[in-house]
């Protein structure tokens, strides 16, 4: 195996990545999918169940209108048409799963034919979006808690009948990192049109990955694995990468993967085989007859359009033709998801530089409740900065105080005896510094970029101590690189 | 007494609702020792049932129309706190935590439950034999079956041990049996009654109705039953018409059609060997007495008005083979959430698909089998368009023909079984044989359509014959009608015995 893990988003040489995923998402309905339990994460083990969550004889599913209009809204945030849609029985036995078929929807779903387009612009094509039920969830108690070696099994049915959608990518993905991405962007949009939390950790959103590889230049889909147990953004990265090389390896060596479902080992960071395609269950699907169709009206979709939000990559768009998308496409996309890019929109309308703004909501505004932040109170803040009137740390602090207080920034600034040390002050007290260090300074004169970049490092922190931080890290650099002749 | 006597006796203070009650379950102790109709008989309960009718009756409060009716409910209903075992081991030890739509519905009506009746395991045969608990008998000749699957309610309504019952019909198990022992039984349109409660055979095809003494009788508790229920997404979100005010209208002016590919004859054995002549010609194996019995039935009609003819609806011959297909492919996985997981039987093992498997294996009878793999086959991948996708194309076109013989007919006429009751064991050993019981009452199922059985005389060997109304969708007004039409013009025959 020559791929290390850890290395993302590089091929051997005249390999291309084809990876398309799988997604389902868990909707934040108040109710089951087909009966009137809670929908809640968390609480004592089969305490939300009824007849029909519990597959009890006689009992039959009434579908919740409500879920059925949270995954039509995903569908029309994906630009996906809605269509007539049946559900279909999945039938296979599991012991978590109560009628022991599981109600999806198969040939006719309620979503088909979206897309999503990534912060850098690639688009990933939607195949499907459709709606289904969730299963219990099975906890393997004994020796090693693995399925073949428990003592016995629990199995808590409050999951059971919770209402999923699925989202099934086209193989449009040519990177781990694009992968990652396309979740992050997938979960963005859920938190903006609000039909789900969207936990990868709690489950409420789970992502399997369709892995394959070709030679660069051709268009053919060669023979893929489906990556489980992926129980985080890290996990997807790491795993699509090893399977990518596996694959790779494979191919080279005359040899071809085998179609699989296969397992993401995070401890040991591999990927280890289950189910082979030959041994793969015949799930039976056709209609399930307890259900009626669904058919949407043009009306009803009409209202859910109406009712959308400004999507994601809208919001990331303001914040490009405010000027501040241009700073980096990372932190236009916390702000979105965090909901502060219409605050840094405000703050640059009244006069706040962009970049910074934009750097200083991300890096130091990562709160719950930044209500007391108005638009004018930051722009004044980043103006206080600019204006080289109190430093980068002294700014934090404020914004801090201002999140509790929502105080005015230059009041708060005074209070506390705020002022950045005046250009002569610090100059002295950087050639004070170079002059203690002259073994660094040779250093520093004479190194490469990464050697300098970390011996500026080293005298912003001895100004720093001399200041007792009154000095701006920003101004110190220049004055060191200066000093060194670089400009 | 017929139901409706009953209820106006009690209604009238003629008689108390607990008196009634008594004498049924007296009835029962004594004669379904013979029978077999009931796996569990609710005295306490029917009793105290009974005590509340009278106490309401004797505060002058008002009460339902089946106030202090008994009514047997066919086992696989479920009943709150009360074993529901569908005649199969695979339910031991199970107690619903809820109670079936139509349940609650003949109680809010007064309705006196007696007990649960015998069937075939799951609803899945045409004699009651393939019950974990027995046989059902005959009523009327103890050492015939008295048809299946709802026999047992339908034995017992012919016994007299309950003015009323309910049953389930997927391929004509209420019909059937009720045309086997000399009463009236009747499956609504498909979505009219409630099916929740009922524990599935075939979802697409299962409907709940009543069996009565009389037509009157089986109008009452239709009545009682149909209707909307939020509970069942297949359920009509629209009022029945009520059915019971029309049963005197008589047929004058109604275009009765006799089904020819239904009133076939011919020996069953050569439909088996597949020397079923020419393949427009009907279905074959209904008995000469048995077509006889439909003849004379036309005739009465006409004497009484209506305009009879013969006609063709040459896709109701595929009826057998589609729901042959259908039926066991629901089934198969209906049926997949008795896996000892979570209720009734369980046999232990090593791990849980092992104990799945042991369960499964123990829990089942052999018909029950047989369709649970007749109907995974049918929907296996490679096979689903070749068996289960034909099927539904050959339902579509019955659909079409049937809609398009409702153009020129009012209502379709022909046998319900094609013979009168068989011997006990005479077919057990030919599932094949045992189907075709069926085949007349089938397409209803396929179609959806409402159609019910009524006695009209008796075949060669003195045992009941019962015909059989077919109508359109929603036409139970009009069914119930020519029903009550054909009852009053039926030969005198053993309609009790």
């Amino acid at each position: 195996m020559s791929g290390t893990p850890e290395r993302e988003g590089t091929l051997a040489d005249g390999w291309e990545l084809v990876v398309g995923l799988e997604v389902h998402v868990e909707l934040s309905t108040a109710t089951k999918l087909f009966c009137g339990c809670a929908n809640r994460f968390g609480d004592e083990p089969n305490t939300n169940v009824c007849p029909v969550c519990l597959g009890l004889p006689g009992s039959l599913p009434v579908v919740n209108a409500a879920a059925v209009d949270f995954a039509m809204r995903l569908g029309r945030a994906l630009g996906c048409e809605v269509r007539p849609a049946v559900f279909a029985r999945k039938n296979y036995f599991y012991p978590d799963m109560p009628k022991d078929y599981q109600i999806s929807q198969y040939d006719q779903p309620t979503n088909t034919d979206g897309c999503l387009e990534l912060p850098d612009g690639h688009v990933v094509g939607i195949e499907r979006a459709h709606i289904e039920e969730d299963t219990g969830k099975t906890t393997h108690v004994g020796t090693g808690g693995r399925i073949h070696d428990a003592d016995y099994a629990l199995v808590d049915y409050n999951r059971a009948g919770v209402p999923l959608v699925e989202i099934v990518s086209r193989p449009d993905i040519r990177t781990a990192e694009q992968a990652r991405t396309y979740v992050r962007e997938l979960r963005a949009i859920l938190l903006a049109i609000g039909v789900s939390d969207a936990r990868m950790e709690e489950g409420s959103m789970r992502v399997d990955a369709n892995v394959s590889v070709r030679p660069v230049g051709s268009n053919e889909l060669r023979t893929r694995c489906e990556i489980k147990n992926l129980s985080s953004l890290r996990s997807l990265g790491r795993a699509i990468a090893f399977e990518a090389d596996r694959h790779v390896d494979l191919w080279s060596g005359g040899e071809r993967p085998r179609q699989e479902t296969r397992h993401w080992d995070e401890a040991q960071g591999r990927t280890t085989p289950g189910r082979s395609k030959e041994d793969a269950e015949d799930y039976r699907y056709f209609q399930d007859p307890d259900l009626v169709p669904l058919a949407p009206s043009a009306d009803q979709v009409a209202a859910i359009d109406a009712a959308l939000p400004v999507l994601p990559a809208a919001r990331r768009a303001g914040l490009l033709a405010a000027g501040v998308g241009a700073v980096s496409a990372e932190e236009s996309a916390l702000l979105v998801e965090r909901d502060q890019d219409a605050l840094v929109r405000a703050a640059v309308e009244v006069g706040a530089d962009p970049g910074l703004t934009a750097t200083r909501v991300c890096n130091d505004l990562a709160v719950d409740d930044w209500s007391k932040v108005t638009p004018d109170g930051l722009a004044a803040l980043i103006g206080l900065e600019t204006s080289g009137q109190i430093t980068a740390t002294q700014a934090k602090q404020v914004l801090a105080e201002m999140v509790e207080a929502g105080d005015d920034p230059a009041a708060i600034a005074e209070r506390r005896g705020f002022q950045a040390m005046a250009g002569d002050d610090l100059a002295a007290t950087v050639d004070q510094v170079i002059a203690g260090n002259p073994e660094e300074w040779q250093r520093f004169c004479s190194g490469d970029d990464a050697a300098r970049k970390k011996l500026s490092g080293f005298f912003i922190g001895q100004v720093m101590r001399a200041t007792r931080g009154q000095a701006d890290g920003g101004a110190v650099n220049r004055l060191l690189r200066g000093r060194a002749e670089l400009f | 007494m017929t139901a409706l006597g009953v209820a106006a006796a009690v209604a009238s203070g003629e008689r108390t609702a607990r008196s009634v009650a008594e004498d049924y379950l007296e009835r029962i102790s004594e004669g379904d020792g013979g029978i077999g109709a009931f796996n569990l008989v609710l005295a306490e309960q029917a009793l105290a049932d009974a005590d509340r009718v009278d106490a309401a009756l004797g505060r002058g409060e008002p009460v339902g129309p089946l106030a202090g009716v008994p009514v047997a409910l066919k086992d696989n209903l479920c009943t709150r706190g009360i074993p529901t075992t569908c005649s199969s081991r695979m339910l031991e030890g199970w107690r619903p935590p809820y109670s079936a739509t139509v349940v609650d519905r003949l109680r809010a009506v007064g309705a006196v439950i007696v007990g649960k009746t015998n069937l075939d395991e799951f609803a899945m045969g045409s004699s009651t034999e393939n019950s974990a608990f027995g046989p059902t008998r005959n009523p009327h000749d103890t050492s015939r079956v008295p048809g299946g699957s709802s026999g047992g309610s339908a034995a017992a309504v012919a016994a007299g041990f309950a003015a009323l019952a309910l049953g389930s019909d997927t391929g004509g198990s209420i019909r059937q049996p009720a045309a086997l022992c000399g009463v009236v039984g009747m499956k609504p349109t498909y979505g009219r009654v409630s099916r929740y409660g009922l524990v599935a055979f075939a979802s697409s095809l299962d409907q709940i109705g009543p069996f009565g003494a009389t037509v009157a009788d089986a109008a009452a508790c239709y009545e009682a039953i149909a209707g909307h229920d939020p509970l069942d997404s297949t359920s009509i979100d629209q009022p029945p018409e009520p059915v019971g005010d029309a049963l005197t209208d008589g047929v004058e002016g109604l275009r009765v059609g006799v089904v020819a590919e239904l009133c076939g004859g011919g020996r069953q054995e050569a439909h088996r060997n597949g020397t079923n002549g020419s393949p427009a010609s009907g279905v074959e194996g209904v008995a000469g007495d048995v077509l006889s019995r439909v003849q004379d039935a036309a005739g009465a009609l006409e004497q009484a008005g209506a305009e009879v003819r013969t006609v063709s609806v040459p896709s109701a011959v595929l009826g057998l083979s589609a729901y042959y297909l259908i039926a066991p492919a629901e089934a198969s996985s209906n049926l997949a959430r008795y896996d000892g997981v979570r209720y009734g039987l369980r046999v232990d093992a090593a791990n849980a698909a092992e104990m799945n498997v042991n369960t499964r294996t123990a829990g089942f009878g052999a018909e029950v089998k047989r369709r649970i793999m007749l109907g995974t086959y049918a929907l296996s991948a490679g096979y689903y368009d070749a068996f289960y996708g034909k099927a539904l194309r050959a339902r579509t076109l019955m659909l079409q023909e049937f809609a398009a013989v409702y153009e020129d007919v009012d209502v379709l006429l022909c046998p319900t079984a094609p013979t009168t009751a068989f011997e006990l064991g005479a077919k057990t050993s030919d599932p094949l044989l045992m189907y075709l019981n069926d085949v007349c009452t089938i397409p209803s199922n396929l179609t959806g359509h409402p159609a019910i059985s009524v006695p009209f005389g008796s075949g060669d060997d003195g045992l009941p014959v019962g015909v059989q109304v077919m109508g359109p969708a929603l036409s139970e007004r009009l069914i119930f009608r020519v029903a009550a039409a054909l009852e009053r013009t039926a030969p005198g025959d053993g309609s009790t015995p």
